[in-house]
C-alpha cells in the first residue's frame, strides 16, 4: 500500500494516458464516414459555436456600419475602376462564350452528360478547428438547413472543401457544420490541369500547402497553369477553379511534386457557398446564338438624343403604343445603371419597347414581348446564364446578374450620324445595327465628347447581323 | 533570471473558483477557434496549453494538473476532425509535468514562467508529434526553428495569461 501511495500520481497518470491511448486506438480502427458524431464533439461544438456566432454577428455588424456608412474613402475611384474592369470582362466574355458554345456543340455530338450546380446555400464561417493539424472550419448552416456530409463548399474564387460533419439533427444541437479544407492532409480532390489536361489528386500537406499528386514525372507542367476540378471525386462538379501551379519539382518515385496556390483564400474565409444540389443533363448547344463583340458593343452604344423638332415629337407620340414601335428614349431615372428591368415590358402595348427595356441582359426573365415586337428590344436572349438566381453559380462562369448597365458610354461619330439619319423612334435599333457592321475596334474608339446616352437595345440576332 | 528551488512546504498552493475553472478553459478554446479566422497569424498560439500550464503551476497538484490538461485537450480535440485524444494525451502530460515541476520550482516570477512555457510547449509538441505519427498515422513535419519560435511566442503571451490567472486564483 505504501508503494501505491507513494506512486499514486504516477499510477493515475499512466492510467489516464492508457485510457486515452486505448480510446484513440479504437477510434483509429473504427473511423469511417458512416460513424455517428461523438457526443463529446456535439458538446464541444454546442459550447463554443454560440459565442462564435454572437461574436461574428457583432463583428460583421460593426464592420458593416463602418465600411458601408462611415469609411467610404476611395469608393468612387474603385467604382470607376470596377466599371472599366466590367467592360473589359464583357469583351472577354464574348470569346469565352463562343468557346463554351463550341464545347457544348461538341459535347452534344458526343452525347456527353454535363454536371452543373443548380442550387447553393450561402453560409458564414464562424469558427476554426483551433489546430494547425486539423484544417477545418465551422459554418453557420447545418442539418436543419439541409446540409449533408460530403457536400462541396466553394467561394466565388474557387473550391474550399467539403462538408465533413453536420450538427443540428437534434433540436437541442446547434445547426452548424464542419468543413474540411482542401489544404488538410486528409483531404483529396480530383483535379485536372487546364491546358495540359493531366489529371491528379489534390492533397494538403502538414504545413498547409496544397499539392497535386499522381502526375507522371515525364509530363511538362508550366508554372502558372490553372488547376480545375475533374469531377472524378464525386463531390466537386467538373470545371471549378482550384488554383494555380506555383512550383513544379521532381517528386518521389515517378511523380511530379506540383505545388498549387488555392484560388480561394483559405486562411481568410468569411462567406462560402455550400453546393446543395448538382444536376446532370445531356449537353445541348445553346439555343440562342453566341454573343458577339459587336452585340455587346451595340448594347453599350448610346442612342443619340432625339432632335426636338415638333415633327419628330409628333411621330413619337403617335407611334407609341403601336405594335412594333419603339418608345422614344426619353430620359428616365431607370436608364442609368438600373438593374431592375423586370418591369421593362410590364407596361405598354404589345411590341412597344419602353425606354427601360433598353437596359440589357440583367437577368430579367418575365414580361417577354409579343412575337411581333422587334427583336432589338429583347434584351435577354444571348447572354448565357442570365437570370441565374443570386447565390447560384453560373455554369460557364459568366457573371449573370448585378452587372451595372453602361450608361455613360461614348459613341463614335459615324455610328451617331448613321443613327441620327433614321427616325427617332428607331434610333436605338439603328445605332445598334450600324454598330454590328463595323469592326469592334472602330466602334469602341471614344468620341471626344461624351454623349448623354441611354443603352441601345440589342440588335436582331440572326437576320440583321452581318458576319465579321 | 534564475529559477530558485524551494521546498514543498515553502510553495504556496492556489485554487480557482468553479466558474473560473470552467469558464477560463472554455474561453481559451473559444478564442483559439475564433481569433485565427480574423488574424491568421495567431494560429501559432496555443491558448488552451497556456491555460493548462497556468492552472497546473498554480494548483501544484499533479492529479489536478493531469485531469485539467486531459479535459482541456479532449475539448480541443472535439473541435477538430481528428480522433479524440491527440491533444488530450499531450496536455495530460503537460498538466502533470507542469504541476509536478511547480512543486519544486518557484514559478511566480516571469522569467521562470517564460522558460517553463517554452519547455512545456516543446514537450507538448513532441508528445503530439509522436502520438499523431505513431498512433494515428498522420504525416507530420518537425522543424526545430518553427517549434522554438512558436514556443517563444507562446511564452511571451503566457506571461500575460499567467498574470491574468494570478488575479483570479485564491490562496488555499
Amino acid at each position: 500500500m505504501d508503494v501505491l501511495g507513494r506512486y499514486r500520481n504516477l499510477i493515475v497518470l499512466v492510467t489516464v494516458l492508457f485510457a486515452q491511448v486505448l480510446g484513440l486506438a479504437v477510434q483509429v480502427k473504427r473511423t469511417s464516414d458512416s460513424e455517428p458524431t461523438r457526443l463529446i464533439r456535439v458538446w464541444a461544438v454546442g459550447a463554443v459555436t454560440p459565442f462564435e456566432e454572437g461574436l461574428h454577428w457583432l463583428q460583421t455588424s460593426t464592420s458593416g456600419v463602418w465600411h458601408n456608412y462611415l469609411y467610404l474613402r476611395g469608393v468612387r475611384a474603385e467604382n470607376r475602376d470596377l466599371k472599366q474592369q466590367i467592360q473589359q470582362m464583357r469583351l472577354e466574355q464574348v470569346r469565352v462564350s463562343q468557346d463554351a458554345e463550341q464545347a457544348h456543340r461538341l459535347q452534344a455530338l458526343l452525347e456527353f452528360k454535363e454536371q452543373f450546380i443548380s442550387q447553393t446555400m450561402a453560409a458564414q464561417v464562424i469558427g476554426w478547428s483551433g489546430s494547425e493539424q486539423s484544417r477545418s472550419i465551422y459554418i453557420d448552416k447545418g442539418a436543419r438547413e439541409g446540409i449533408k456530409p460530403d457536400m462541396a463548399v466553394i467561394t466565388r474564387d474557387g473550391i474550399v472543401g467539403k462538408v465533413l460533419q453536420v450538427f443540428g439533427s437534434n433540436p437541442l444541437e446547434r445547426s452548424v457544420s464542419q468543413v474540411l479544407l482542401i489544404n488538410d492532409q486528409t483531404s483529396g480532390v480530383g483535379a485536372i490541369l487546364d491546358q495540359a489536361r493531366l489529371q491528379g489528386i489534390l492533397r494538403g500537406t502538414p504545413s498547409g500547402d496544397v499539392v497535386l499528386e499522381k502526375v507522371m514525372s515525364d509530363e511538362t507542367v508550366p508554372v502558372g497553369e490553372l488547376v480545375l476540378t475533374s469531377g472524378g471525386d464525386g463531390i466537386f462538379p467538373k470545371g471549378l477553379p482550384v488554383g494555380k501551379v506555383t512550383k513544379v519539382s521532381p517528386g518521389s518515385e515517378l511523380f511530379l511534386n506540383i505545388r498549387v496556390r488555392p484560388a480561394a483564400q483559405l486562411s481568410r474565409l468569411e462567406e462560402v457557398l455550400v453546393v446543395t444540389r448538382i444536376d446532370e443533363r445531356q449537353a445541348q448547344p445553346e439555343q440562342a446564338g453566341p454573343m458577339r463583340a459587336v452585340d455587346i458593343l451595340a448594347e453599350r452604344l448610346p442612342t443619340v438624343p432625339p432632335k426636338q423638332d415638333p415633327a419628330t415629337q409628333g411621330v413619337d407620340k403617335t407611334s407609341a403604343g403601336q405594335p412594333g414601335a419603339a418608345a422614344p428614349p426619353a430620359p428616365s431615372p431607370q436608364m442609368a445603371g438600373d438593374v431592375k428591368p423586370k418591369s421593362a415590358y410590364a407596361a405598354g402595348a404589345p411590341g412597344t419597347v419602353t425606354p427601360n427595356a433598353a437596359v440589357p441582359n440583367k437577368g430579367a426573365t418575365s414580361g417577354a414581348p409579343s412575337p411581333n415586337a422587334p427583336k432589338a428590344g429583347t434584351p435577354q436572349g444571348a447572354v448565357p446564364n442570365a437570370g441565374v438566381p443570386s447565390g447560384g453559380v453560373a455554369r460557364a462562369g459568366i457573371p449573370s446578374a448585378g452587372v451595372p448597365s453602361v450608361a455613360t458610354a461614348v459613341v463614335k461619330k459615324s455610328a451617331a450620324s448613321a443613327a441620327s439619319s433614321v427616325s427617332a423612334t428607331g434610333i436605338g435599333l439603328a445605332a445598334a445595327t450600324t454598330a454590328t457592321t463595323q469592326p469592334a475596334t472602330a466602334v469602341t474608339k471614344p468620341a471626344p465628347k461624351p454623349v448623354k446616352s441611354t443603352v441601345a437595345p440589342k440588335p436582331q440576332p440572326a437576320a440583321q447581323d452581318t458576319p465579321q | 533570471m534564475a529559477i530558485t528551488y524551494t521546498s514543498g512546504e515553502q510553495v504556496e498552493v492556489y485554487r480557482f473558483s468553479l466558474p473560473a475553472t470552467i469558464l477560463i478553459p472554455l474561453t481559451a478554446i473559444f478564442l483559439q477557434a475564433w481569433l485565427p479566422l480574423r488574424f491568421p497569424i495567431l494560429k501559432i498560439f496555443d491558448l488552451p496549453l497556456l491555460v493548462t500550464i497556468g492552472f497546473a503551476t498554480a494548483r501544484r497538484s499533479p492529479l489536478a494538473g493531469l485531469f485539467t490538461g486531459g479535459l482541456i485537450g479532449i475539448l480541443q480535440d472535439a473541435l477538430t476532425h481528428q480522433p479524440i485524444g491527440l491533444y488530450g494525451i499531450s496536455k495530460t502530460v503537460v498538466g502533470f509535468g507542469a504541476s509536478s515541476l511547480g512543486i519544486k520550482v518557484d514559478v511566480e516570477n516571469p522569467g521562470a514562467r517564460f522558460l517553463l512555457t517554452i519547455l512545456f510547449y516543446v514537450v507538448h509538441e513532441i508528445a503530439f508529434f509522436i502520438i499523431a505519427r505513431g498512433l494515428v498515422g498522420l504525416h507530420m513535419e518537425w522543424s526545430w526553428p518553427h517549434e522554438i519560435s512558436s514556443g517563444v511566442a507562446n511564452a511571451v503571451l503566457g506571461i500575460l495569461v499567467y498574470a491574468l490567472l494570478d488575479r483570479v486564483k485564491q490562496r488555499t
